[in-house]
């Protein structure tokens, strides 16, 4: 693995990024968007519900934590759809770059896009409702860290089902996290949904941390067997993603795809 | 001219079916250091599939690629490295800048002095001028230009280019012509060219090969091949090949 073509890769991206607004207005359009209406929504909770929860950590916090996954994902699905976008892939991978090369440079994207869009996003938050994303305290650590490696394994299998289904499937950059938005227990808990959904929820990593935010939030204690697991089974997402990813590259070459995707 | 040069690139009994179609149907060949060699043949005729399995991006079915001696899968980044393709339906992405995507790929390449290297090709390649300008906005002939500076950007000892002069006029295409004939010389690298324009067969190669319906069918020098087989010119042969490839192989 060489670094240097990891950082074409990203250096390709941030090319792409710079020149155009419409691309960087849309890395904080969308987070920001949301912020403001379920901010205002928690505000009105807050209000109206019962006065000793505190509706802003719950729901706002656990909103800038998805946006965190989001940004993973949705940086590493876009950035190879971009390439599919501009037929690039067949110049991408008749060069020396190797599939691992090719997924750290656009991984290394999609964490530069997540800085921008959460720095910003705290910031409003901060700005518009006085909530401090800090005031998880240490857990922002397994938290992200969990979210991190579950969200660079939602993009790995999103990149690897639009290669495998071709660029007609792109819409599933958008609809695989906006069907996990509701299975995640983000903004109610587990125990909210109907109970066979309950068990697709409970093998999600992001139903853990949810859930842990909201413990926090409420009783004040956490549960660290359960960030052990979510741990665990993000690493199991990884590594099946990755895998998923290897087989479906393997399939492409067998097929030859990206001189289809070239020329499609 | 070549023959006691070491060969650059090796194909042995390659073989690509897609279900029932074979698309290139067992064919061997060889290009040695500092030769040219034209891949001739109709539409569909398999060419562009010879040359993705020679980049490694096409799974043969069977059969082997080897490139200075080695297994294009097995060591497809030492390969890769030292060989470059064009080709008319690999354009640049285009909403980058002309030497931004010169920039990626001279680093993907590892091209030690890239700005360097970016500014001579631009250069050789009439593109100065368009340096600054958005990829997406150059002519085809242009951008094919710019693909062709791609593809010299290390040095490649194997050089693959598939119609590289599709979209250029007369005068662009001849220069480009001459440019790569003096790559090949001053580097001795070996080209695997594949055109539909008989002329250019006929000026810039030394060998050439035609294949139909994935086989190949001819192979020789292309100045003598037409006279060989009956035909008045490179053009009249090609005809043949497309229309008649049974009777050829016959006779």
């Amino acid at each position: 693995m060489k670094r240097q073509r990891v950082f074409a890769i990203f250096l390709r991206q941030m090319f792409r990024i710079r020149r155009s607004w419409g691309r960087i207005l849309g890395i904080f359009y969308w987070s920001s968007l949301e912020l403001f209406l379920w901010g205002v929504l928690t505000m009105y909770l807050n209000r109206v519900g019962a006065s000793d929860i505190n509706f802003l950590a719950i729901i706002l916090g656990a909103l800038i934590f998805w946006n965190f996954l989001i940004r993973i994902q949705h940086g590493i699905t876009i950035s190879f759809l971009e390439d599919i976008w501009t037929r690039n892939l067949l110049n991408l991978f008749a060069s020396p770059l190797s599939l691992r090369e090719y997924l750290g440079g656009i991984l290394l994207t999609s964490m530069f896009e997540m800085v921008l869009a959460l720095s910003f996003m705290s910031l409003l938050a901060w700005a518009l409702f006085a909530y401090n994303i800090l005031q998880v305290g240490l857990l922002i650590i397994p938290f992200a860290a969990i979210l991190f490696v579950f969200g660079f394994a939602l993009g790995i299998s999103t990149t690897a089902l639009i290669l495998r289904l071709g660029p007609s499937a792109e819409i599933l950059a958008w609809s695989i996290p906006a069907l996990l938005f509701p299975l995640s227990s983000v903004v109610y808990p587990l125990s909210a949904l109907p109970p066979p959904l309950q068990y697709i929820a409970s093998i999600l990593p992001t139903t853990y941390v949810f859930e842990g935010m909201r413990s926090a939030a409420i009783e004040g204690s956490f549960d660290f067997g359960r960030l052990v697991i979510a741990f665990a089974l993000s690493l199991i997402f990884l590594l099946l993603s990755y895998a998923f990813l290897k087989k479906v590259y393997r399939y492409v070459l067998r097929r030859g795809l990206f001189t289809r995707f070239a020329t499609d | 001219m070549a023959t006691t040069k070491p060969v650059i690139l090796q194909v042995e009994n390659l073989y690509k079916a897609y279900g029932g179609v074979r698309a290139v149907d067992g064919i061997s060949f060889s290009i040695r250091r500092g030769e040219i060699l034209g891949l001739l043949g109709p539409n569909g005729a398999g060419k562009t599939t010879t040359i993705d399995m020679i980049l490694g991006i096409l799974e043969p079915t069977s059969g082997a690629v080897q490139v200075f001696g080695k297994d294009i899968i097995d060591h497809r980044e030492e390969i890769l490295s030292k060989t470059n393709f064009a080709a008319s339906y690999a354009w640049l992405p285009g909403n980058l800048l002309v030497w931004q995507n010169l920039f990626i790929f001279a680093l993907l390449y590892g091209v030690s002095s890239p700005r360097s290297r970016i500014n001579e090709l631009l250069k050789e390649f009439d593109l100065e001028q368009f340096a600054e300008s958005k990829t997406g906005f150059l002519s085809s002939g242009e951008q094919s230009r710019l693909q062709l500076a791609k593809s010299l950007l290390n040095y490649p000892e194997l050089l693959l280019l598939d119609e590289p002069t599709a979209s250029l006029d007369p005068s662009v295409a001849s220069m480009i012509r001459d440019r790569i004939k003096r790559y090949s010389r001053e580097e001795n690298a070996a080209i695997l060219w594949t055109s539909h324009s008989m002329h250019e067969i006929e000026s810039v190669c030394d060998r050439v090969l035609f294949i139909s319906r994935g086989k190949i069918l001819l192979e020789g020098d292309p100045r003598i091949l037409p006279r060989q087989h009956g035909k008045k010119d490179l053009e009249e042969l090609f005809i043949a090949v497309a229309r008649e490839p049974l009777s050829l192989i016959s006779s």
